[in-house]
This record gives structure tokens, C-alpha cells and sequence, in this order.
């Protein structure tokens, strides 16, 4: 078997077993009571976390680029109650905007 | 069922305007993928079941490089690790037999999660499924398109399409914002994560990101 193949079976079963852990073990069960308040700040805290790792981050550095013009143009959207495909559209407008202006 | 179906459609309507982002994405690992010695077959079977950009990315980063086989399997599994905290979170809106909880764990990927979360704490199985299965087609899709395609989109960044993952966070986060608690979890949340990026490797940040949610315990 080759290495590329290896590491497709390896990470394909891994992340398969990763992802069905949670369900396979307590699915359709509710999870006690006290784990709510947990579960209601892990949206909040990840979202958070995906959008600022997706716009400030360029591998293992810190950066700040034209997906920041994008990040602006999306709150702002969301701000305004906008749609959110209007809002998906403005924040790769303002991106692709600001980087041909800075090349 | 016809809330189930009602739910499938909202899920699907919601993940909708990423599929374009999502299909460049899937062209540009199928092109990278074949480059970097994997078999067109290896590369759609790969976004079938590892099923997440950032750890396929990285795996075949590794690979290319000449780097082991543990090396490019311990990148993915790192990067993929928070879906064993999101899949115990949506686990109670999965229902069914095993096989059936089991395949549909597999289509819990940021987006869907993000889509399918109601608040409250609470996730629906129906809107899970809808968005799941819908980005699971584009992305496998796209991916066999990528392996024959060559590189269709060097240049995908010119269109700002990378900006378009951020926005739908933006969008999914918005609403929730109301409660101070979330607003201090978010904020802990990126900090958090920023903070971790130039100390740990890939995946790592965002996995301790999802600690901020333990404040729960102490916030009302």
C-alpha cells in the first residue's frame, strides 16, 4: 500500500470515529442538565474563535490582510439585518476590493 | 415528517450561498491532492470520509512535503479533534439506529454545526442532515472535478473568496450575541484562539477555544 493511500484509510477512519463518538454513545439522549449552560457559550466561543483564526491568522502567524475588509463588511451587514447571502457576497467584495488595491 | 422536511429545506436554503466557496475549495484539494501522490480515487475518498477542509489540507501538505504518513495522519486527527466536542454537543438531536447516528455524525463539519445549532444549547437533527448532505455533495463533488480539472483556481483568492467562511460565522453568531454570557464566551473564545495560534500546532487553538464555553459553569 502506498503513503498516500495509508494516510487516507488512517485519517478517514480516525476522523470517522472522532465525529461519531458523541452520537454513537449518547445519541438522542439528552445530556444532563448541568452540561446546558456549558453547551449554550461553546456556539458563541467557537464562532468566535473559526471567524478570527479564519481572518487574523496565515499558518501559525498572526496577520492582518484584506479578509479584515471582509470581517468589517460582514458585521456590518449583520448589523444592518441584512440577508445573509448579501452579507456572504459583501464580505468577498470588500476582500477581493482591498486586495487588488493593495497589490 | 413534515417538520423533519421543513427542517431538511432550512438547512439546505442556509448552507446554500457557501456552496460556491465550498465547490473552489473541493476543486483546489482534488488538484493539490493528485499533485501531491494521491490517486484521483484516494482524493474523492479522502473528502468523503475525513470530511473537513482544514485536516485534508493539511494531511496532504505533509505528504507533499515528504513527510511521513504519521506526521500527515497526527495533522489531520489534531485539526479534527474539536469534532469530538461538537459531535457529544449534537449528539442529543441525533436519533436512530446506530448505523444511521453514525452516518449522519459524519456531516457535522463547522458550517453544518453552526447551521444546524438553534440556541439555547440545543441543535435540530433535520437542519444537520439538510446542510450536512448538501455541503457532503458539493464537496465530494467538486473534489473528483479538482482531481481531473488542474488547477481551475490558482487565483481564487482575487474573488475574496476566503472571506466568505468568516461572513457565515458572522451571520450564524449574530443572533446569539444577546446574552452577556455569550458575548464574554465569545470574546474568550478569540482571544483564546488567537493567543494559542503561534504556540501549537494547527488545530490546537480552536480546540482550546471551545474551553471558553466552560465559563457556562459560572455565568448565568
Amino acid at each position: 500500500m502506498t503513503r498516500a493511500w495509508l494516510t487516507v484509510l488512517l485519517a478517514g477512519t480516525i476522523t470517522i470515529m472522532i465525529k461519531g463518538a458523541g452520537p454513537l454513545l449518547l445519541g438522542g439522549r439528552l445530556l444532563p442538565s448541568r452540561a446546558l449552560p456549558v453547551l449554550r457559550l461553546l456556539a458563541p466561543s467557537l464562532f468566535a474563535a473559526l471567524i478570527v483564526s479564519q481572518v487574523f491568522t496565515h499558518g501559525e502567524r498572526l496577520a492582518l490582510d484584506a479578509r479584515a475588509a471582509g470581517l468589517i463588511a460582514a458585521v456590518a451587514g449583520a448589523a444592518h439585518g441584512a440577508r445573509p447571502f448579501l452579507i456572504l457576497l459583501g464580505a468577498c467584495a470588500a476582500t477581493a476590493v482591498f486586495r487588488f488595491v493593495m497589490a | 415528517m413534515r417538520n423533519i422536511s421543513l427542517d431538511y429545506q432550512a438547512g439546505s436554503r442556509a448552507v446554500a450561498p457557501l456552496a460556491p466557496a465550498v465547490g473552489v475549495l473541493g476543486i483546489l484539494f482534488g488538484y493539490l491532492a493528485t499533485a501531491a501522490g494521491l490517486t484521483p480515487a484516494a482524493a474523492i475518498l479522502m473528502s468523503a470520509t475525513t470530511f473537513a477542509g482544514s485536516a485534508q489540507f493539511a494531511a496532504i501538505a505533509v505528504l507533499g512535503a515528504g513527510g511521513t504518513v504519521v506526521a500527515a495522519v497526527a495533522a489531520a486527527t489534531l485539526l479534527n479533534a474539536r469534532y469530538l466536542v461538537l459531535g457529544l454537543s449534537v449528539a442529543p438531536a441525533i436519533k436512530g439506529c446506530w448505523p444511521k447516528r453514525l452516518l449522519l455524525a459524519q456531516l457535522v463539519v463547522d458550517e453544518t454545526w453552526a447551521i444546524a445549532y438553534t440556541g439555547g444549547g440545543r441543535f435540530n437533527g433535520g437542519r444537520l442532515f439538510g446542510a450536512g448532505s448538501v455541503l457532503f455533495l458539493v464537496h465530494v463533488g467538486s473534489t473528483a472535478i479538482g482531481t481531473v480539472s488542474g488547477n481551475l483556481f490558482a487565483d481564487a483568492a482575487a474573488f475574496g473568496l476566503d472571506a466568505a467562511f468568516p461572513a457565515l460565522f458572522v451571520v450564524l453568531l449574530w443572533p446569539h450575541l444577546m446574552a452577556r454570557s455569550a458575548v464574554i464566551a465569545a470574546a474568550a473564545g478569540a482571544t483564546i484562539a488567537l493567543g494559542l495560534t503561534p504556540f501549537t500546532p494547527p488545530g490546537i487553538p480552536i480546540l482550546g477555544a471551545a474551553a471558553a464555553c466552560l465559563l457556562g459553569l459560572r455565568l448565568r
